[in-house]
């Protein structure tokens, strides 16, 4: 059991984790590129300046996209494993096993998870943007991510309607409660690079968490064969 | 009566490597994503804003 969530795991991590890797290189990086100019200070957006929207930037930097690609795969690796881990938590439960179509469902429920539930109130941050004390907001997206993995968890699998409100709460908690947030506004960088990295990053990230979920049901279901001849 | 202490065993060691795998699962992403090392933070930092992990 446990060899086969790890085999499917390295395999659709690694795939996954290589599509998401070159979809943020070609859509996010250029965005977090331009960012950091604002951060650096190279360029800067007060009254007064007008700056070309389109710098030019080195797209191309073969050490730093590698390592990129690298952790991409390592991180999407370390999702897969606990996807798979879920899936088949599932499967023991309903005794029924995960097509490769309810395998992308489960995707983006994962994609709902660590991407979009935290950014409600922690929206992916583009270098040169004020935030909160750096340890206090990963203690709040961990917590955030626990929470809504077992409220969605709640409402995917349970028949009853009141249980359904326990899972729209435990969601919703994390928010209520409220993320760190900076005590002032000292980011330096426009709010238009800022938007456009947190609507990129979250597109980028609901598409290779739907392939995710897909290659993760693909890999488990043939690695379950391959155990069970 | 055996083959029912054999099923639910064989299910406790199941989960127990569904619980292991998500902790490993767990521990990956900690350290490629959120663990503050300068050498892992400057190697990651393009990754970890790019997938919405706070960074900095």
């Amino acid at each position: 059991m446990f060899s086969r969530i790890m085999v499917s795991g390295l395999f659709s991590g690694a795939l996954g984790g290589i599509i998401a890797g070159f979809l943020q290189w070609y859509f996010v990086q250029p965005v977090l590129l331009h960012s950091e100019l604002y951060e650096a200070g190279i360029l800067t957006h007060f009254v007064g300046t007008s700056n070309s929207a389109h710098p030019d930037l080195e797209y191309i930097q073969p050490m730093r996209d590698g390592l990129s690609l690298i952790f991409s795969m390592l991180i999407y690796t370390g999702y897969a494993i606990i996807l798979i881990a879920a899936m088949l938590l599932r499967e023991q439960e309903s005794e029924t096993n995960i097509t490769f179509h309810q395998g992308i469902i489960w995707g983006v429920s994962g994609f709902f998870v660590v991407h979009l539930a935290p950014a409600i109130s922690l929206p992916p941050e583009v270098p040169g943007v004020a935030t909160a004390e750096l340890q206090l907001r990963q203690i709040w997206w961990f917590a955030t991510t626990l929470l809504t993995a077992g409220g969605l968890w709640i409402i995917a699998f349970t028949e009853k309607g009141s249980r359904f409100i326990i899972g729209a709460a435990l969601i919703l908690a994390p928010h209520i409660i409220g993320a760190p947030e900076p005590d002032i506004f000292t980011g330096p960088a426009p709010t238009e690079i800022g938007a456009l990295f947190a609507s990129r990053a979250l597109g980028i990230g609901l598409i290779s968490w739907a392939m995710l979920g897909g290659l993760s049901a693909f890999f488990l279901k043939k690695e379950t064969m391959r155990a069970t001849p | 009566m055996t083959a029912i202490v054999q099923s639910v065993s064989q299910s406790k060691s199941q989960l127990l490597s569904i619980a292991f795998a998500a902790i490993l699962g767990l521990l990956i992403i900690y350290i490629a994503g959120h663990a503050q090392s300068q050498m892992l933070h400057e190697a990651a930092h393009d990754v970890r804003h790019a997938t919405g992990f706070p960074c900095h």
